[in-house]
């Protein structure tokens, strides 16, 4: 709890006006950040002394459909030195929807980001090998997104051609 | 629909290849070498694809291709209520299915704010450990079986049979368990379940004892291994690796200690951790994991408190059938859960649990509904395999097939 309280007050005095949001539900500590200090905040954690946010466990995203903000990029971090486990949020708009990379800062964010690209279309600039992880490359869609529907778009996936 | 360029050709190669017509061989031995590995070959575990890059023998670079098993569950789990959900966790790591039951129905239940009774968290912890084992009982043997030493695999598998066995008198399945429920578990492990598990602990250390004498004075296995795919601490921190492969580079990390769940609290286990990171290293880790395990079963046995093993929060927990079928109320509530879903609060959780590969992770995001919102799952083998290139980098080709092995990734769970 005093950790938490710590690394509350850092981030608070260091980026006082970015921070949209802090939360603690069921003892999970989530920070939403003004999406453009991500990869600022992100170099703090990891290179601070004290909070020591050495590795990144995640990153994922949230479409929410109807809101304003429509995606909601999620990442936990982890710091070995002081057991804790943040997480960290960044409400994202427009088409195609863009957040800087944090794979420069975590290593282990490539792929993650990856991911996220391949399942929700959220390009990750200056990301160094943004390619699809698990869909195959020219498929169109993203199909995480809640406007893909479950049973998949017909067509989407090029058949073999009937032989005459 | 046009197929962006593949971006593994070597265009000069390409362009020298395309010209000349004469090619001898010592073109050939000038020129480094594509060479695709997988989805189907028998050491790479499951449909893991590599693309290779070779200098003669050397490896220069690995591009690991995942999505072959790709199954959409994140999608899937946003169309089903929370119950449904659970058999479709046995099929992420299907080495550990009983793992991957408890990790779920623990991260709904923190979701949810309710706790299991103490008799069915001792039962899942029981689970887990046999589960564990089970796993780790076929990454070894898998693994000696891909560097060349048969007879393992058929030992280890001999082992798993028997926790099989167990399993099949607890949950009715021997594989495909799907064993715990939101608020507790199945149904109860009965006395005669308690003693399979006992005989199952007290011959399994000289099982392991006879292994590693067939291994660990073979000569041509440790020459094998040693030294191979080393992976440094600070790679693996960064990379994200967990489980026994982060441990075997000297991390003692493990979530049972750094984040007790259940009862991990209550009992005493030693974290054994490797200092050289190589694939021996990462052999004798397991083995160690497994030794802790019976050690921890065994304390769990002693320890099984008794009482209930579904927790009574009637309005998300589902009753039991024969008090459905006798009284309304209950009656009621399951036709409530089952038709509406049991509607945890708006919010979101992450849950994380020490699976056999590494940190399992669950974040689920409720909107109040009986769907999960978002359902995201954070896999030990998919983040693990993040670590394949730097482990390659300058191996040998045949050590490929040991460094794998050695990782030891599920593809059911990399891919989702």
């Amino acid at each position: 709890m005093e950790f938490e309280k710590l690394v509350i007050n850092k981030i608070k005095s260091k980026f006082e006006n970015s921070i949209e949001d802090i939360s603690n539900f069921r003892g999970d500590l989530s920070i939403t950040i003004s999406k453009d200090k991500i990869v600022e905040l992100a170099k703090f954690l990891k290179e601070d002394e004290e909070l020591h946010f050495e590795t990144c466990i995640d990153v994922t995203a949230i479409d929410w459909a109807t809101r304003k903000n429509r995606f909601t990029v999620v990442y936990h971090v982890y710091s070995y030195k002081n057991n804790f486990t943040l997480r960290l949020k960044a409400n994202i708009d427009g088409e195609p929807p863009q957040i800087e990379t944090v794979s420069n800062v975590w290593r282990s964010a490539n792929w993650y980001e990856r991911e996220t690209y391949d399942m929700y279309g959220i390009i990750f600039v200056n990301h160094p090998d943004l390619r699809r992880m698990y869909m195959p490359e020219g498929f169109e869609y993203h199909p995480l997104r809640k406007d893909f529907p479950l049973l998949g778009i017909p067509g989407s996936l090029p058949l073999p051609d009937k032989v005459e | 629909m046009d197929i962006k360029k593949n971006i593994y050709s070597d265009e000069k190669l390409l362009k020298k290849l395309l010209e000349d017509k004469d090619i001898i061989i010592e073109d050939a031995l000038e020129n480094e070498m594509i060479i695709n590995m997988g989805p189907q070959h028998p050491a790479t575990h499951g449909v893991l694809r590599l693309v290779l890059r070779l200098d003669g023998e050397t490896v220069l670079n690995v591009v690991p291709e995942l999505g072959y098993l790709h199954r959409g569950y994140e999608k899937m789990a946003e169309e089903m209520t929370y119950i449904e959900y659970i058999p479709h966790t046995d099929r992420l790591d299907y080495t550990a299915t009983m793992c991957n039951n408890v990790a779920y129905v623990l991260a709904v239940e923190k979701l949810l704010g309710i706790e299991a009774p103490k008799r069915a968290q001792y039962i899942r912890m029981m689970v887990s450990e046999l589960s564990r084992i089970a796993a780790h009982m076929v990454a070894i043997g898998t693994y000696a079986m891909d560097v060349g030493a048969v007879t393992m695999v058929m030992w280890t598998f001999r082992e798993r049979e028997k926790i099989q066995n167990i399993f099949d008198r607890l949950a009715g399945a021997r594989f495909t368990t799907s064993y715990t429920r939101i608020g507790g578990v199945a149904s109860d492990a009965d006395d005669v379940t308690l003693k399979m598990v006992r005989e199952f602990l007290d011959q399994h250390n000289s099982a392991l004892d006879e292994m590693d004498k067939l291994l660990l004075r073979n000569k041509i296995f440790i020459d094998r291994l040693e030294g191979v795919g080393v992976l440094p601490k600070q790679d693996a921190i960064e990379l994200g690796v967990t489980g026994p492969n982060l441990r075997a580079s000297g991390v003692e990390y493990d979530v049972r200690r750094a984040k007790p769940y259940l009862f991990y609290n209550e009992i005493d286990f030693n974290i054994p951790t490797q200092t050289e990171g190589d694939c021996l290293a990462r052999y004798y880790q397991r083995g160690e994991e497994v030794r802790e395990s019976v050690k921890i079963l065994y304390q769990i046995l002693d320890k099984m408190p008794q009482g209930e093993i579904l927790a009574n929060v009637p309005k998300h927990v589902l009753p039991r059938k024969e008090e459905i079928y006798t009284k309304m109320e209950e009656l009621i509530y399951d036709f409530m859960l089952i038709n509406y879903g049991i509607n945890p609060p708006v919010g979101d959780v992450f849950f994380s649990v020490e699976n056999p590969k590494g940190e399992l992770g669950f974040y689920i995001v409720s909107n109040g509904n009986g769907h999960p919102w978002k359902l995201k799952i954070r896999s030990p083998s998919f983040c693990n395999l993040q670590a394949l290139p730097i482990v390659c980098k300058g191996a040998m080709i045949s050590d490929v097939i040991a460094i794998i092995g050695s990782l030891d990734p599920v593809m059911g769970e990399a891919d989702k």
